[in-house]
């Protein structure tokens, strides 16, 4: 397979961008789009040039450290998928492929396609735990969970961090990855305690590091690899009101 | 002359550690604040440390070389962590457990050690429900667990084929929480490459800013290196690419000693290599072996596509050679039996290269949904790797490098050989002998940052209250930094022509080809001066693009590859040295009739621990003798 | 928003906004259903009788007030937040976003702008003739007799035409904004989010084609 790759270049966070083309022949159909890109870059470097940067970790779509915005789509064209995932059978022969950083004033380019998601760190450390030491934990058993629940909270638990919500948001909201986390830990009973807290900390930290507001248009479910759905955003909604309306003032 | 003292305490088994704890000295919290503890790494070992020392007082500071501490490679774990709680009442203890574990390690472990992980293992369970990991439960509402490879009692809690996700996120949100409170300082995106030793005692390390490239000092009264495996080593392998093993080599070139090198257990369930630019292997969760059946064509040369092969002309090997494990028996086990009906030409693929591990029985009996509950996950990242659908022909796997037994020596106290040099989770050797067996290690790293090193450390530090914070321009940090920039400069200086991947490319096949599944005299010796000719090669050719002065991910991939040619040749060293098969080593010349590992406990039952003396110097190996009081050593059989 | 003093989250602006949204789509029923008066076909006897109610009860009086509120903190709220979303990725995509949301989602601010446009016409026809800023037409009696000033606007195709274009977005912006009002406040629940987008694309049409028919009543059937 042959390929005709747009990518953005920028070589530091204060540099001033652009889009470098390169051809890329002799692709195989098995090759993640990473080993494509490892491909490319090993051509680059044996020319003298300097290959592109991109984070990525254990490849198997579980850590989160990979993120491209290929033509158009966070993750690339395959739902539920994330890019080191992705494989080169899902593009057409001789087609052009354009590659972004993920964009949005809380994720700022670091170099080329490699961005800054320590907002994302911000907001789990204003409240994305439960207050517990080591050490005062009871019998696991002693609190039941109902075993939906338990699975309804798995669910919101699956968020990798990979930011691609956000990404894939027209206003660069970051509700599905904090409605998440404020989900899965409200659900559970040893979440619930400060449930109302938690919230609140995590919303107005939200806000503070840049993330736009939500409107209701769901492009981050659909990009979502792990495929979390938006009835988070309405429970964290739903949470953030009663905490709000409900919260004594002592 | 290093006197390597395990520091076992005395009296019976199951109460070393509690009588031990109490007997430790402590740091009052006033005293606490003022001191410095350093923790290189955030996976389960690292992060549950750093939160644990943040929570008591101490002044922690920990680093990453990712961009958040969540994406460490614990995250990746899939099928579950053990515990010994019982729940299911069918006989399990927690002597049971370190049975399993001292058997499954083929009697290479410290039984002191196995014993305090597996007694500690059900704390774990408890403080990862308390922070709202979502394990699997059944309908009552209590915890779920299932059986896995090596044992015969189910006692692995499992989230989905997320497990490591969960607990790993569980940890990052207690390390989260640390931070948010002051008590840990995190740095993202470091390297450690180097540590710094001061009269003796670990007192801080050099790290290289990954962004600005800039080298920093820090410094503390103490040092946790909780920095995971060096599977990598082999290229392909389960781990992610950024895994190494630069810091820990970092300490055993500071004298810290490195145990078990060899110990490498290769994973029997991996998607096999499907092309040549392959960069890594993604493991398929033992735990589908609990359901899924392992077979080869009875036919060589078999060119039917697999659903159309009948009953009768299958080969469930496994089940056939270990009637009473069958599909779960130890990963070693599994992985040689995969490679012998390859190499006796039944292998399938069309590398000939995979075996086949079929769900059909499975599915018929607890229907589609059962088995997507319980796997749907891997199922479906199987489906995305190879494009093949598992829940309608079976899945093709072959064994891959996967997690390193070996790893910095460390007494009961989690300690290496440089005090106030600690290593806590797979970055130690210490409790998986010469096999670990499948869901303990997020059990002993969560085990050992939890619940062992935040008492053990607190009895060094005890001796540290009137060391005032240490100084990062004494003349230790200045060499140590010099050297560190010097071989930076050393391999920009290369400007060869070949890549950082095309060497650790060929690393990895001598390694796999010489020191991997199945081992010989020839082929170490072999191989050793395979990597020989390969490092003189690298020093003269690599090419590292840009500078070093800026973010340069080549530049980091050369700094480890760097390294793993001297961890290479000490895994061949180790191998050569021990004339036995045990566990995940296997050489060739010490095998049963039936091709079973055959021990020789009379000259081996001992850790070979090794002091480095300088690259291609043959290093010095220390023996610790193994003492077996509370079993007996046996001919491990799974049949 | 400012930079001191009080500052609304950004969840309190869905809430502000779902719940200044939720009752214009009620008021926008109360409308339809006075409107449809119009078509009784009996000169406007039965409409200008409710109109005379709504313009006289003192209740309505507060009303409408409130509903004015309603106006403007949804209107002022949209655009604030529209701003503040656009601010959040200052450098955007060469690509643009493929990913399937829906189209009245997506675009909800621009819909918005020829609601809003069309309110001020609208505005201008009727309500601020009824304020006395603009004489009556249409051969009407008072400013509280519209019967004949439906007739005079409503059968100017130019009119005719902008209303039911206006109507036609109105009928995209509620698509979404009337499932949009329940997420908002957290009433998204697997068994009846199906049930509520139904019925919300069902009020859309209702309200859209609704409020169309009346202009096509005149220019075409009214005699």
């Amino acid at each position: 397979m042959e390929f005709k790759l747009k990518i953005w270049r920028q070589k530091n966070a204060s540099a001033k961008g652009k889009f470098e083309n390169h051809t890329l022949k002799n692709v195989s159909a098995e090759m993640s789009f990473l080993q494509m890109l490892d491909y490319l870059n090993q051509q680059i470097i044996e020319s003298g040039g300097e290959p592109v940067h991109f984070e990525h970790d254990c490849r198997e779509g579980i850590c989160g450290s990979c993120g491209l915005y290929i033509n158009g789509r966070p993750h690339g064209p395959v739902t539920h998928t994330t890019t080191c995932e992705l494989h080169m059978r899902e593009f057409e022969d001789n087609s052009t492929i354009v590659i972004e950083p993920w964009r949005s004033k809380a994720f700022s380019v670091i170099k080329d396609l490699v961005v800054d998601r320590s907002a994302f760190e911000k907001v789990i450390r204003a409240g994305g735990f439960v207050n517990v030491n080591t050490g005062s934990a009871q019998e696991a058993n002693n609190i039941p969970i109902n075993k939906k629940i338990s699975d309804r909270a798995f669910d919101a638990a699956v968020c990798i961090g990979c930011g691609a919500c956000v990404a894939a948001c027209k206003n660069s909201s970051a509700m599905l990855f904090v409605s998440a986390k404020v989900s899965q830990m409200a659900m559970l009973p040893q979440g619930k305690v400060e449930a109302k807290d938690r919230v609140e900390k995590m919303v107005a930290k939200m806000d503070e590091v840049g993330f736009g507001f939500c409107s209701n248009t769901y492009g981050c479910e659909y990009d979502c690899p792990k495929g979390i759905s938006v009835e988070f955003i309405a429970q964290m909604n739903r949470e953030f009101f009663s905490a709000r309306v409900c919260k004594s003032k002592r | 002359m290093i006197k390597l003292d395990s520091k076992i305490p005395k009296g019976p088994l199951a109460d070393k550690w509690s009588d031990y704890k109490s007997s430790l000295r402590l740091v009052n919290p006033a005293n606490k604040k003022k001191i410095d503890i350093i923790v290189v790494g955030t996976g389960l070992s690292g992060a549950s440390s750093a939160s644990a020392l943040g929570e008591l007082g101490y002044n922690v500071k920990v680093f990453c070389f990712q961009d958040s501490p969540r994406r460490a490679h614990s995250v990746a774990a899939q099928g579950g962590i053990n515990a010994a709680k019982n729940y299911k009442n069918d006989g399990d203890s927690v002597y049971r457990l370190f049975h399993d574990m001292i058997k499954g390690g083929d009697f290479r472990a410290r039984e002191a050690n196995v014993y305090r992980a597996a007694e500690v293992s059900n704390y774990v369970i408890d403080h990862f429900a308390a922070h709202g990991v979502p394990f699997a439960r059944d309908y009552g509402g209590m915890l779920e667990t299932r059986s896995f490879g090596g044992v015969q009692v189910s006692r692995t809690f499992y989230a989905k084929g997320q497990t490591g996700q969960q607990c790993l996120l569980g940890t990052y949100s207690s390390l989260s929480r640390q931070i948010a409170k002051g008590t840990v300082t995190m740095y993202e995106r470091r390297d450690m490459l180097d540590l710094v030793v001061i009269d003796g005692k670990a007192r801080g390390i050099i790290t290289r800013n990954l962004l600005t490239g800039e080298l920093e000092r820090h410094s503390a009264h103490a040092v946790v290196l909780a920095t995971g495996g060096y599977g990598t080593v082999f290229y392909l392998s389960t781990l992610a690419l950024g895994s190494n093993a630069s810091a820990a080599w970092a300490a055993h070139r500071k004298g810290a000693l490195f145990a078990n090198p060899s110990f490498i257990q290769i994973h029997p369930t991996s998607i096999p290599v499907l092309n040549d630019y392959q960069s890594k292997l993604t493991l398929m969760s033992e735990s589908l072996r609990n359901d899924g059946r392992v077979w080869v064509p009875k036919e060589k040369d078999e060119n039917r596509h697999p659903n159309q092969i009948p009953e009768a002309e299958r080969d469930y090997y496994l089940e056939r050679r270990y009637p009473a494990f069958g599909n779960l028996v130890p990963r070693d086990v599994a992985s040689r039996a995969a490679k012998e009906r390859c190499d006796a030409g039944y292998g399938v693929g069309d590398s000939g290269l995979s075996v086949y591990l079929d769900f059909k029985d499975a599915i018929e009996k607890q229907g589609k949904k059962g088995i997507e509950d319980k796997y749907g996950n891997l199922f479906e990242m199987y489906m995305k790797i190879t494009g093949i659908n598992p829940y309608e022909e079976p899945m093709r796997i072959y064994p891959a490098g996967h997690y390193t037994m070996g790893g910095l020596w460390v007494d009961y106290n989690l300690m290496t050989t440089i005090p106030g040099l600690y290593s806590v989770g797979e970055s130690n050797f210490s409790d998986h002998g010469a096999n670990r067996l499948g869901a303990s290690s997020l059990m002993q790293c969560s085990g050992d940052g939890y619940f062992i090193l935040p008492y053990t450390i607190g009895d060094y530090l005890a001796d540290e209250i009137r060391t005032p914070r240490i100084q990062t321009d004494h003349e230790e940090f200045d060499k140590a930094e010099k050297a560190a920039k010097e071989r930076i400069d050393r391999l920009m200086a290369v400007n060869g022509k070949q890549t950082v991947t095309s060497f650790h490319k060929r690393l990895g096949k001598i390694l796999w080809d010489h020191c991997g599944m199945v081992r010989s005299k020839e082929g170490l010796q072999k191989g050793i001066e395979m990597i020989d000719q390969l490092e003189d090669e690298f020093w003269k050719e690599v090419k590292v693009p840009a500078t070093a002065g800026e973010y340069n991910q080549e530049l980091e991939k050369a700094i480890r590859v760097a390294d793993f040619f001297e961890v290479g040749r000490l895994m061949c060293q180790d191998a050569l040295d021990r004339d036995e098969s045990c566990g995940a080593h296997f050489r060739e010349e010490y095998q049963t009739e039936q091709g079973e590992a055959k021990r020789n406990d009379a000259e081996y039952a001992h850790v070979s621990a090794y002091e480095y003396k300088g690259n291609r110097q043959s290093e010095i190996l220390h023996k610790e003798p193994l003492v077996f009081e509370n079993v007996e050593l046996k001919e491990r059989s799974y049949k | 928003m400012s930079k001191k003093g009080f500052r609304l989250s950004s969840l309190s602006h869905k809430y502000v906004m779902a719940a200044a949204g939720a009752f214009l789509m009620l008021f926008l029923i109360s409308h339809l259903t006075t409107n449809l008066l119009l078509l009784a076909g009996d000169g406007g006897e039965k409409f200008d009788q409710a109109v005379e109610f709504l313009l006289t009860n003192p209740v309505i009086k507060i009303v409408e007030y409130v509903l004015f509120a309603g106006f403007i903190i949804h209107i002022i709220l949209g655009v604030i937040i529209e701003l503040h979303n656009r601010k959040s990725r200052p450098v955007g995509y060469k690509v643009a976003l493929k990913s399937d949301t829906s189209a009245f989602s997506r675009f909800m601010i621009h819909s918005g702008i020829i609601i809003f446009i069309f309110l001020l016409i609208h505005l201008y026809n009727f309500f601020f003739v009824k304020l006395g800023l603009f004489p009556v037409y249409g051969g009407a009696e008072s400013s509280h007799d519209f019967f004949p000033m439906v007739v005079v606007t409503l059968q100017n195709p130019v009119y005719a035409i902008i209303y039911i274009v206006s109507f036609v977005f109105l009928g995209f912006h509620l698509k979404h904004a009337f499932q949009s009002a329940f997420q908002s406040f957290g009433l998204n629940h697997d068994k009846y989010m199906p049930a509520i987008k139904v019925v919300g694309t069902i009020y859309a049409v209702v309200i859209a084609v609704g409020f169309s028919i009346i202009p096509l009543y005149f220019l075409f059937l009214y005699k």
